[in-house]
């Protein structure tokens, strides 16, 4: 029997979830002398109060749609993807590769090239520790987490000395071409109020697109079954014939793809040249994305938003309180990561306590 | 230093037996979420006396057990320890109460020495050397008074199952218990070792010590136990003196009626060979060989039984026909070969070649608990083209197909949304059995049909795999329960160490010949 | 390369070492109990700033030490709180604390300093000194051995000698006393220790404190030893390396100090060279930072001897009937 309405396992938990580390964050924040309601409403108009706010916070939400999506799609296999970063970071390798190579007479032309470069190079990233997880048992947690660390060396290593423009003081490529360019918020939406420097762009919707194809891939599939019962029990998938290492693979690398796709917009679309860790933590946001949005797409979406927004939010924050260092948001990311993820229990306990006694009382 | 059997400054047995019992209940209730583990349970155990708990799997033992040994608390009820009420917490009260517990499931540490193992949790002192000094010397002892014979110092991952009990009854010792409560000890050991088993308990017990062995075996309690109390859906339903009961009576206290040992059948037509094992071995993965050797056919239109004590290769011989696990050998299926190892011999390869498993452990293989019935249906046979859409899964012919089979096989409740962790024990196994059976296989692979299950469920399911026989197929049925295989075999093959010891027809021999057979004996001798 | 700087290597490949065998040790204690933590990395940061705000604040080292250890600790404390009590997912936890240390303590050291998150630089009593051993300038001038003893085992400051002599005793404790058999126990089968009558929660949680401890110790020493003062992110990955230091030992305490001193000497190399030539092949320094992730790697997928590590690790106990 279940012990409680499923809509207080997919909505309710989280919410709560998420309002004690809310709640926990305003203490930090009068704990440094400031005041938590009048932050919390900067961070709240900085976010959405404004187009310009809208810009960044939907850009920073695409970001975090391809790496929560990426982690999303790892647990249904019950598999701990934490080097997004790394994918991502190789992703923006793939994209720069694409974009540099080719004189790109068009967006429409680059921007699918873009996609299939940032999803093989993000892809090729996860495939070495997903091999080694199917055919030596080695743990996937550690490996991916070796993996970011071995990228981040790798891709300095490249703009160091391969990528860098000759004479140029900077670790970066050349500025793409302005064929690659992709359409930014300005260009096809300015009626709504975006201006220029709005770094939203069409990589927003190519995640929206993620969005559906991996709800399509989870829960219509017979590919997504697979992964599902794979992660459920790997001896009974055994039991039905589907082949672990198959499903290992295949789930690591359409998860290293859709981290690696997140440098179609941060690369491509807002950075347009590649630049020393253009990841950002991104990846790791996406492991906080994906436990707050409980590997749904849909709840993916809402959390990559509400993701987008504090990052958003928190760097007016710093502008208009400036006693609040930006580093409030990772404190918030934490804590959001602490509550959803590895303090579920503490809540879910007394909810599903409420709802027996709710029920025997109907009963 | 105190000796090891601590009767000293005791009353005798005999004295003490006339006065409070070593252990008594009174009214103990435990309940997880809506199911009623245990309810309203009273016992007396005498002192120095072996006392049987019998019942079902299920019925409540193990829960009552941890009870007594602090794992779990009681909603409700007293515990009395020698005639004194006493609480216990934790394990750790249940050792100072005397107390010791042999666990189904071995509480070993596998890579530490049986010294190691003894000493953990009842050292003497912050150092280890003068504990394990100590013990080594203790274990010595305790080892020849009690015919316990263990390598100190042999790693137990290196020991056989028969020695791991043997360590777990040596740390109760150790520990000083008084009462020793074994759970389901004999499902892991052979005839000989249970045997060896019961001469060790026979022998405690004239020393004085208290031991409870719960199982579900009735031969067990005729054998070994002074008296038996009988558990059936949680409750007590009797406690009796085992010389004045018998096998039957208890059969009936058991399962609340008349056992059903017969099922309703016609002689087999066997038709041609469907499935021939020759030669099949498997080898674990630590070198251990699990199968030497098999080599047995399985016709249409029959059912082949194969006895045996849990672990003696019956669930590799399931598992490497249903293609979870690799061997080498030749199989054949309708005198087409299967692959053995590689790709091609995977669950899948092997539905399509016609054979269909309902494997021995449906929680852990047979069903997805998190998945919902419908989703269960497609398990094993996802890749149909009449469950699929191409790369999608037709969902709604999924659903249509499981409300047709949840009304055929009688599915309760008939909702084919429900997780499959919803349902009880038979309505799981109904679901498996219907998806494995409407494919029509050639060959049907089951293990352990009826465990778990309620009465009324076992019949049908009886009922339906005499059918599928007589439609002509193939079955190879795996089953540790005797009466299963005598009430549905038209062959018996009994396995004994991953070798088979040879082959019976249910007229032919009885259970008395086969129990020497499971235990390693030439049944042929006779 | 000539023995000048040879010395001069092995004596910075001893102080870069020393946080990451405090750290690798402090996870052997929670691995080796059952406990998988991936925020070796976040206690550590933690400790570095609290060591080098309290010894900035109150000029006393000590204090800065104190105050450090203390910090690791109550991030340890939730750490045991989330993987033991709430049987939570232990390497999600160790994620949050690493981000909780991360912003923390820029955040804070923001608001106590203005200082774009660092620390003022410590300086005399607030930092910690190096110890002259004995006989080490008498020894200095004699060949060979005199500039081994007198600079690379002499000349530390009081951590690097202490975190030498965690090694031995992290050995004795867990493998000769009664503790130690138990922890061990715990990370293998804690259904055994459970039933032996021993706490589970009372073993893991110690294992994770005294891993806060050592922590403690890292990040100390890695702000008011090896430096002079928090910078923002300054742990710079250390802990992971340690985590792979302490799989590349496969989880015991000598094999940890080889695999420390290894991973040190690599770092160090990488800070005196910006390539290396080895047999012709020129080695970038990016090369040598990623060294010990790649070696760890190959040391998991099990092609030159297999690490495995404590059965029970990861999971959070449940007794079962």
């Amino acid at each position: 029997m279940d012990t409680m309405p499923r809509w207080a396992d997919i909505a309710l938990i989280p919410l709560i979830n998420l309002a004690l580390a809310l709640l926990v964050s305003a203490l930090v924040i009068a704990a440094i002398g400031e005041n938590p309601a009048e932050a919390m409403g900067v961070m709240i108009r900085g976010a959405v109060g404004s187009a310009y706010g809208w810009g960044y916070t939907l850009y920073y939400a695409t970001n975090f749609i391809f790496t929560g999506l990426a982690v999303a799609v790892a647990f249904h296999a019950r598999l701990f993807n934490i080097g997004g970063e790394g994918q991502a970071a190789l992703g923006g390798l793939g994209v720069a590769l694409v974009c540099l190579m080719v004189p790109w007479p068009h967006w429409s032309l680059a921007l699918p090239a873009a996609v299939i470069g940032g999803a093989l190079f993000g892809a090729a990233w996860a495939a070495i520790p997903a091999w080694l997880q199917a055919k030596r048992g080695s743990h996937i947690v550690i490996t991916t987490i070796m993996f970011n660390f071995i990228a981040s060396a790798l891709l300095v290593y490249l703009l160091v000395n391969v990528l860098k423009v000759p004479g140029s003081m900077a670790p970066e490529t050349a500025r793409f071409p302005e064929g690659a360019r992709l359409p930014s918020a300005y260009d096809w939406g300015a009626w709504m109020g975006f201006g220029r420097s709005a770094p939203l762009n069409v990589a927003f919707f190519v995640a929206l697109a993620c969005c559906v194809l991996v709800w399509v891939l989870i829960w219509k599939t017979r590919l997504g079954y697979e992964i599902r019962a794979f992660g459920q029990s790997e001896p009974a998938a055994k039991y039905a014939g589907i082949r672990p290492v198959r499903i290992i693979m295949i789930t690591m690398l359409v998860s290293g793809a859709l981290a690696g796709l997140m440098a179609v917009n941060a690369v491509q679309g807002e950075a347009e040249r590649l630049v020393i860790d253009s990841v950002q933590g991104a990846g790791f946001v996406g492991i906080a994305v994906a436990l707050m949005g409980r590997s749904h797409p849909v709840g993916v979406l809402l959390a990559a938003l509400l993701f987008g927004a504090l990052y958003q939010g928190g760097a007016e924050l710093e502008f208009e309180m400036p006693a609040i260092s930006r580093e409030m948001i990772v404190v918030i990311q934490a804590l959001v990561i602490l509550f959803t993820g590895a303090l579920d229990n503490m809540v879910r306990g007394p909810v599903e306590g409420f709802f027996r006694r709710l029920r025997r009382g109907a009963a | 230093m105190a000796t090891v059997t601590q009767t000293e400054g005791r009353p005798s047995a005999a004295a003490l037996s006339q006065t409070a019992p070593a252990i008594e209940l009174r009214g103990i209730s435990k309940a997880f979420g809506a199911v009623q583990a245990n309810k309203d349970i009273s016992i007396r155990v005498e002192r120095g006396t072996i006392h049987g708990i019998i019942g079902e799997n299920g019925a409540g033992k193990s829960t009552l057990m941890s009870i007594l040994y602090g794992f779990y608390k009681a909603d409700a009820g007293d515990i009395l320890i020698g005639g004194t009420k006493t609480d216990i917490p934790d394990s750790q009260a249940a050792i100072r109460a005397g107390i010791g517990m042999v666990f189904q499931h071995f509480k070993l540490v596998e890579n530490f020495t049986v010294l190691e193992n003894v000493v953990l949790g009842a050292e003497e002192g912050a150092f280890l050397r003068p504990s394990l000094a100590k013990a080594r010397r203790l274990l010595v002892d305790l080892a020849r008074e009690y015919e316990l014979n263990v390598d100190p110092d042999a790693k137990i991952e290196d020991l056989g199952v028969g020695m791991q009990q043997r360590v777990e009854i040596l740390k109760a010792l150790y520990r000083q218990a008084d009462i020793l409560i074994l759970d389901e000890p004999t499902g892991v050991l052979t005839p000989s070792e249970a045997d060896h088993l019961f001469r060790i308990l026979r022998g405690l017990r004239d020393e004085g010590k208290t031991i409870i062995l719960i199982t579900h075996k009735l031969r067990e309690i005729m054998d070994v136990t002074d008296n038996v109390s009988v558990m059936r859906r949680g409750e007590m339903t009797a406690t009796v003196k085992t010389a004045e009961t018998s096998p039957t009576e208890l059969a009936e206290l058991m399962v609340g009626r008349k056992v059903l040992l017969r099922v309703d059948k016609t002689p087999a037509q066997p038709g041609p060979v469907v499935l021939k094992v020759e030669n099949l071995r498997v080898t674990d993965e630590n070198g251990v060989e699990r199968l030497r050797s098999i080599n047995l056919e399985v016709r249409a239109g029959e059912i082949l039984g194969v006895a045996g004590v849990a672990g003696n290769g019956q669930s590799e011989l399931l598992e490497v026909l249903g293609g979870i696990t690799e061997a080498t050998g030749t199989v054949t299926l309708n005198g087409h070969p299967l692959q053995l190892s590689g790709p091609e011999s995977d669950g899948r390869s092997r539905r399509q070649a016609g054979i269909a498993h309902v494997p021995e452990d449906r929680h852990r293989l047979g069903l997805i608990l998190d998945f919902t019935a419908w989703e269960n249906t497609g398990f094993g046979y996802q890749d149909r083209p009449d469950y699929t859409n191409g790369a999608l899964m037709n969902q709604h012919a999924l659903r249509t197909d499981t409300e047709g089979k949840m009304e055929r096989f009688d599915v309760r409740p008939a909702n084919c949304w429900l997780h499959a962790k919803s349902f009880s024990g038979g309505n799981q196994q109904k679901i498996v059995l219907a998806r494995e059976i409407e494919r029509n296989p050639d060959l049907l692979l089951v293990g352990q049909p009826t465990r778990g299950v309620d009465i009324g469920a076992i019949e049908f399911i009886h009922q339906r795999l005499i059918e599928l026989r007589d439609a002509g197929k193939a079955i190879l049925l795996v089953s540790v329960e005797l009466d299963e295989i005598f009430a549905l075999s038209d062959r018996i093959a009994v396995i004994f160490d991953g070798r088979i010891m040879g082959e019976r027809t249910p007229d032919q021999t009885d259970e008395t010949e086969l129990g020497m057979m499971m235990a390693g004996m030439d049944g042929k001798a006779r | 390369m000539d023995y000048a700087t040879l010395i001069q290597l092995l004596d910075s490949t001893l102080r870069l070492a020393t946080p990451l065998l405090f750290a690798c040790l402090a996870g052997l204690f929670s691995e080796r109990a059952g406990i998988f933590d991936i925020g070796l990395e976040g206690k550590m940061l933690a400790a570095a700033f609290f060591s080098a705000a309290a010894a900035a604040m109150t000029g006393n080292v000590w204090i800065g030490l104190l105050a450090g250890t203390a910090a690791s600790l109550s991030l340890a404390a939730l750490h045991g709180l989330a993987s033991i009590t709430f049987k939570g997912n232990q390497l999600i936890s160790g994620v949050a604390i690493n981000f909780l240390a991360s912003g923390l303590t820029v955040l804070v050291g923001q608001t106590w300093f203005q200082l774009g998150g660092r620390t003022p630089s410590l300086t005399g009593p607030s930092r910690f000194q190096e110890i002259t051993l004995p006989f080490a300038d008498a020894l200095e001038p004699v060949p060979v051995i005199g500039p081994l003893y007198a600079t690379v085992l002499s000349g530390h400051t009081i951590l690097v000698y202490v975190g030498l002599l965690a090694v031995p005793v992290t050995w004795y404790i867990l493998f000769r006393t009664r503790f130690g058999l138990r922890l061990r126990a715990v990370g293998e089968n804690p259904g055994a220790v459970d039933t032996a009558g021993v706490s589970v929660v009372r073993l893991r949680y110690s294992a994770v404190l005294i891993c806060g401890l050592l922590c403690g110790l890292a990040g100390a020493y890695l702000s008011t030893g090896l430096s002079a003062g928090f910078v923002k992110e300054m742990s710079a990955g250390r802990g992971f390396i340690a985590l792979a230091a302490l799989i590349f030992a496969k989880w015991r305490p000598w094999y940890a100090l080889s695999a420390c001193l290894l991973f040190g000497l690599l770092e160090a190399l990488g800070n005196r060279f910006q390539s290396l030539e080895i047999l012709g092949v020129t080695l970038p320094t990016q090369f040598m930072q990623a060294l010990p992730y790649i070696l760890t790697v190959v040391i998991l997928a099990g092609f030159v001897g297999k690490a495995i590590p404590p059965r029970a690790g990861g999971e959070a106990y449940a007794k079962e009937r």
